[in-house]
C-alpha cells in the first residue's frame, strides 16, 4: 500500500493508504476526502481533480502529457506545483507523497 | 405517472426500431416534441453509435455521436473537431453572431479568453454570492400562493433565473428584466422562424443597446473600488480590463445565454422529475442532505441542452467511421446521459447516485461549461430553501401536463408547469 497525504485549504491533513496504480483523484473519492471533484471520472476531461504537489515530490511525477498541460491551462490557480489528480498514479516512488488541494474545483 | 413504465410508447419503439437506418434523421424537432426520440438513440447507440445522416435534413448531412465515451473523445480532442470552424450548433449561424465569444473558438484563443472570465464564476466568487442568492430564493418562495394553481416556469424558474443574473452583474434592480430580453434576443434566430425579433437588424439594434447599457455600467465600476460582481471584476482584471467593446458584448452575451435557459428549465425540469418518481420524492424529505447529489441529476436528466456541434479541421477516425475534413459532428448529449454503458439505469432519476456529476449536460475538455458550479449552487439553494418551507413528498404537486418552449433543436424545457402547493 502507498501512504499520500492530503492537505486542504484550511490546512487539515488527511491519510490514505491506497494500492499501487490508483489514482491520485481515485484515491481521494474513494476514501471521500474533500477538496477534489473528479467530475469526468478520470479522463482528463473536467479539471476539478486539481492539486498542488508538495515540493519536494515535483521531480518524482512522470511528466506530463500535452492533454493534461491543456486541461491544466485554464484553472486559475495553477502554479508549477499543479498536477491533475487523475493523471498521477499511486507508485513505490511516491510512497508518502504530500499534495495540497484547492479551496474549490470547477 | 408511473415511475416503472417504459420511458417510449410501443408504438414509437416500433417506428423507431422499423426505419431502416439510412433514412434516420435525429435532428427532427417533431421527434424531440413527441418525447419519441429517446426511442431513436436508444437504436442507434445499439446499431450505429457514429451515424451519417446523408439524407436531406433540415441542417445537411451531419454525423450523430450517440455513446457516452464516443462524445468524451470528440470533447477532447479540439484540434481536431473545432468548435471555430462552423460553431457550436446543428444549424449554421445561431449563438455565433457577428460578436466574438469564447465558447466558439479554438485554442489559443479559447484558453486565453476562458482563463480571463473564468474567476467572475470561481468557488470564492461564489461563496461572496451565495447569501444574497439564499435570501431572494427565500424572499420568491415566501411570495409563492398556497393551495391554488399557478405556473412554476413563471413565478419560480423565470423569476428567480433573471433576480440571479441581476445579482451577479449588480444590475439595476427595477430594470432586470431587460436581462431576460437580452437572453431571448440574443440566442434568437429570426432566419428560423423565431418571432422574438423581427430581423437581424432588429437583433443587432436591441444588442447594440444591451451593449450601451453595459458600458455604463462599466464606466461606473471601473472608477469605483472592485466589487464581486461580473462587470466590476472584467473592469478591473489586468486580463479582461482592455477588451474592446465587441468583446466585451460577446462576453456578456455569453454569461447571459449561457446561463438562462438552461438554468431555469433546470429548475422546472428538477420539480417535474421528482413528480414523476415519488419514491425519490420521499427519500429527499427524509434526507434533505441528498439535495447535493440530487443536483447534478436533475441536470443530467434534463440535458438543457440536446447537443453541440462541432467541425472536423483534418479527415479523421471515429469509432471505425472515416470522418471527412468540414464534417458536422454533432455529440448528442442527451443521448450520452442515458448511455446504460456509462450510466447505470440511465431511464430513471435516482437522487442518490454514487458519482452524480458523471453526465455530459455541461459538456467536457476544454470548452465544458464554465458556469457549472454556479449553475448547480443555483439549484441547490432553491431546493434547500423549498425544504426549510415544504418538508412533506409531493407537498408541491405538479397538476396538470408540462408545456414544452417552443421549436428548439437545441434547448429543452418547459413554458409553463402547473403546479399547487399543498400547505
Ligand atoms: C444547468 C445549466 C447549464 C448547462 C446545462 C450548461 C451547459 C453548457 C454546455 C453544454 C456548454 C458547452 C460545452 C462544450 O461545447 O463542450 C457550456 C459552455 C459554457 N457555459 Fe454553460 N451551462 C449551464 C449554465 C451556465 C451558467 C449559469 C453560466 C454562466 C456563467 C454558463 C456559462 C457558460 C460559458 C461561458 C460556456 C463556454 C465555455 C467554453 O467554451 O470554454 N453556463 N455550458
Ligand atoms: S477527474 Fe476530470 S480531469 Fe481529472
Amino acid at each position: 500500500m502507498i501512504k499520500i497525504t492530503f492537505v486542504d485549504h484550511s490546512n487539515v491533513r488527511r491519510d490514505v493508504e491506497v494500492p499501487e496504480g490508483l489514482s491520485l483523484m481515485e484515491a481521494a473519492v474513494q476514501n471521500l476526502v474533500p477538496g477534489i471533484d473528479g467530475d469526468c471520472g478520470g479522463c482528463c476531461a473536467c479539471g476539478t481533480c486539481h492539486v498542488h504537489v508538495a515540493p519536494e515530490f515535483v521531480d518524482r511525477l512522470p511528466p506530463m502529457d500535452e492533454m493534461e498541460n491543456e486541461m491544466l491551462g485554464l484553472v486559475g490557480t495553477r502554479d508549477k506545483q499543479s498536477r491533475l489528480g487523475c493523471q498521477v498514479k499511486a507508485s513505490q516512488a511516491l510512497d508518502g507523497l504530500v499534495v495540497h488541494t484547492p479551496i474549490g474545483q470547477h | 405517472m408511473n415511475a416503472t413504465a417504459s420511458p417510449y410508447s410501443s408504438k414509437a419503439v416500433e417506428e423507431a426500431n422499423s426505419i431502416p437506418l439510412d433514412q434516420i434523421d435525429v435532428a427532427d424537432t417533431k421527434l424531440f416534441r413527441s418525447g419519441t426520440i429517446g426511442a431513436y438513440f436508444d437504436r442507434l447507440r445499439r446499431e450505429d453509435p457514429i451515424h451519417y445522416c446523408a439524407k436531406n435534413s433540415l441542417y445537411g448531412p451531419y454525423w450523430s455521436v450517440t455513446r457516452y465515451k464516443d462524445i468524451i473523445e470528440v470533447e477532447t480532442k479540439p484540434l481536431i473537431f473545432s468548435s471555430e470552424a462552423g460553431g457550436v450548433t446543428i444549424e449554421d449561424g445561431t449563438l455565433a453572431l457577428d460578436t466574438p465569444m469564447f465558447i466558439s473558438m479554438d485554442p489559443p484563443k479559447h484558453d486565453e479568453q476562458r482563463r480571463a472570465v473564468s474567476p467572475t464564476v470561481s468557488p470564492e466568487t461564489l461563496a461572496q454570492l451565495e447569501g444574497a442568492m439564499r435570501q431572494r430564493t427565500g424572499e420568491v418562495l415566501d411570495g409563492l400562493p398556497l393551495n391554488q394553481t399557478f405556473n412554476w416556469v413563471d413565478r419560480v424558474s423565470i423569476e428567480l433565473t433573471t433576480q440571479m443574473l441581476a445579482l451577479l452583474f449588480d444590475f439595476p434592480w427595477d430594470e432586470r428584466s431587460k436581462l431576460t430580453r437580452w437572453s431571448e434576443v440574443a440566442s434568437a434566430s429570426p432566419e428560423s422562424g423565431s418571432t422574438v425579433v423581427e430581423s437581424n437588424e432588429a437583433r443587432m439594434a436591441e444588442l447594440g443597446e444591451c451593449l450601451a447599457y453595459f458600458t455604463r455600467l462599466w464606466n461606473e465600476r471601473i472608477n469605483a473600488p472592485p466589487k464581486f460582481d461580473l462587470v466590476s471584476m472584467l473592469a478591473h482584471s489586468p486580463a479582461t480590463r482592455d477588451m474592446t467593446p465587441n468583446e466585451y458584448l460577446g462576453n456578456l452575451i455569453l454569461l447571459i445565454v449561457g446561463g438562462n435557459d438552461t438554468t431555469r428549465n433546470s429548475m422546472s425540469g428538477g420539480l417535474l422529475a421528482l413528480n414523476e418518481f415519488p419514491d425519490e420524492y420521499r427519500k429527499l424529505c427524509e434526507k434533505p442532505a441528498l439535495v447535493a447529489s440530487m443536483v447534478p441529476e436533475i441536470i443530467r436528466w434534463q440535458t438543457p441542452l440536446t447537443h453541440m456541434r462541432r467541425t472536423a479541421l483534418s479527415d479523421t477516425t471515429l469509432g471505425g467511421k472515416q470522418i471527412k475534413k468540414g464534417d458536422k459532428v454533432i455529440m448528442w448529449y442527451l443521448s450520452g446521459n442515458r448511455d446504460p454503458d456509462a450510466i447505470d439505469q440511465p431511464d430513471t432519476f435516482i437522487i442518490d447516485r454514487a458519482r452524480p456529476r458523471q453526465h455530459l449536460s455541461f459538456g467536457f475538455g476544454i470548452h465544458r461549461c464554465m458556469g457549472n458550479r454556479l449553475a448547480e449552487l443555483q439549484i441547490r439553494v432553491l431546493w434547500e430553501e423549498i425544504l426549510k418551507r415544504w418538508t412533506k413528498p409531493m407537498q408541491i404537486e405538479v397538476v396538470g401536463a408540462p408545456e414544452a418552449t417552443d421549436v428548439s433543436i437545441i434547448f429543452r424545457g418547459y413554458k409553463s408547469l402547473p403546479v399547487r402547493i399543498n400547505a
